[in-house]
């Protein structure tokens, strides 16, 4: 499943996309993120019939992902994110 | 006096005996109308319940109830064996601990049934975790996708959710398993709630404002954003400016529905298409969503709005199908 989250305003689409099929919750993601985004659900919330543990990402940030993330995406559209380097199956996605 | 005042001040009394005390002979949506002029509450929509006759509660295997607490209306709905036995849709109080409970005091209102013959309740909304009875949460993306599975059928690929407040599109599978989703909780431009701002600030009853907003002989162009607090102040221009009602009414629905399409492109548009949620009963937004994505919507004959608790007990029947659910007496 892809989950979006993040949201879109008036200045553009701000989501981290995670392919939950493909995240075994290794937590590389966890470590590598200097602004604790993410987090571990014991059970993948949007898919009750599944008691998988899941990367997601932390409630409270959920809604200011584009300031959380602005520390890393500083250097613009070029710059490789620690998440994404960090992520060794490439669950992981940013849409701006 | 005071408790005759107390009364006459209680909303379900206020609702359900004075108007058809005073206006005898009319329809509930006559009624309606006439309450929403009189009190100057354009928004309020009609709260309902409803029981499935047919259906004999002891015979079922498994009794599950999903409780959808939005942040405009919360819904309640009990299952038998996976076939909707009851549901109610009201309002969301000030307090989501109140509004579960409500609405499944509504559902269960016609009901010899009591709650502890429940085998598995779970909470989905909004306000999910803060419905008491509940013995899990899920999230309502999963519900709705779930939900839409059951009202529209398998062929369903994509769910757009307009609720009171946010927008959800979500893609599924046949068996209504969550694929691809997103939601956009931040901003409730293009929600419901929107629409209600709208219909109180033109006084014009919210289950008109569809068919209304469709009554012009020429569509105006979309105001420029669907915020509310932007759009309210330039539906304000335009009737200074010598818009009819009607026309603002369009030009507003025009813009919901553009703004719905920017959020359904992110996840893509896939057929079957399913509404679910309020804004699936404004036909000014539905049919100007059709117009430019080229692709009908499935129609239901149940209430949309039900979709995200229909969803939420079809899980909690799936869970007693795995042996998690209480036993009752």
């Amino acid at each position: 499943m892809l989950v979006h989250h993040g949201y879109s305003d008036g200045s553009g689409n701000y989501f981290i996309t995670i392919n939950s099929e493909k995240c075994d919750a290794c937590g590389a993601c966890i470590n590598a993120c200097p602004a604790n985004v993410f987090c571990i659900f014991a059970e993948d919330e949007n898919d009750p019939l599944n008691d998988r543990p899941v990367v997601s990402i932390d409630q409270e940030k959920r809604n200011k992902i584009k300031y959380e993330c602005a520390q890393c995406k500083k250097c613009g559209k070029d710059s490789i994110l620690p998440c994404l380097i960090a992520c060794p199956i490439g669950a992981i996605s940013h849409s701006w | 006096m005071v408790t005759f005042m107390a009364a006459f001040n209680s909303p379900t009394f206020y609702k359900k005996n004075f108007f058809q005390l005073c206006s005898p002979g009319l329809g509930n949506e006559e009624v309606d109308n006439l309450k929403q002029t009189q009190t100057g509450e354009f928004w309020r929509w009609r709260e309902s319940n409803w029981v499935n006759e047919k259906i004999e509660w002891r015979n079922s295997r498994y009794i599950t109830v999903g409780i959808d607490v939005g942040s405009v209306s919360s819904q309640a709905v009990v299952m038998c064996d996976g076939e909707i036995y009851a549901y109610s849709n009201i309002r969301t109080g000030s307090n989501s601990l109140d509004s579960a409970s409500a609405a499944l005091n509504s559902a269960l209102a016609n009901l010899s049934m009591k709650l502890d013959a429940v085998n598995y309740c779970i909470g989905t909304g909004y306000g999910r975790v803060n419905v008491p009875m509940s013995d899990r949460t899920v999230t309502e993306i999963a519900c709705h996708a779930r939900g839409a599975n059951f009202l529209f059928g398998p062929a369903v690929r994509t769910v757009l959710d307009v609720g009171g407040q946010d927008i959800k599109a979500i893609k599924c599978d046949s068996e209504g398993k969550v694929t691809n989703f997103l939601m956009n909780d931040k901003c409730a431009a293009g929600t419901g709630r929107g629409m209600e701002v709208f219909a109180d600030l033109l006084s014009i009853p919210i289950g008109e404002v569809g068919d209304r907003s469709l009554d012009i002989s020429e569509e105006p162009a979309a105001v420029s954003s669907a915020c509310v607090v932007y759009a309210k102040s330039e539906a304000t221009a335009l009737l200074r400016k010598g818009l009819s009602p009607n026309e603002v009414l369009a030009a507003y629905c025009a813009a919901m529905a553009n703004r719905i399409i920017m959020i359904l492109e992110r996840v893509g548009i896939e057929p079957e298409l399913a509404i679910t949620g309020g804004m699936a009963k404004n036909k000014g937004v539905v049919e100007r969503l059709t117009r430019k994505i080229g692709i009908n919507p499935l129609k239901t004959a149940w209430d949309s709005q039900l979709a995200g608790a229909i969803g939420a007990a079809l899980f909690g029947y799936s869970l007693c199908k795995k042996g998690k659910g209480r036993t009752t007496k």
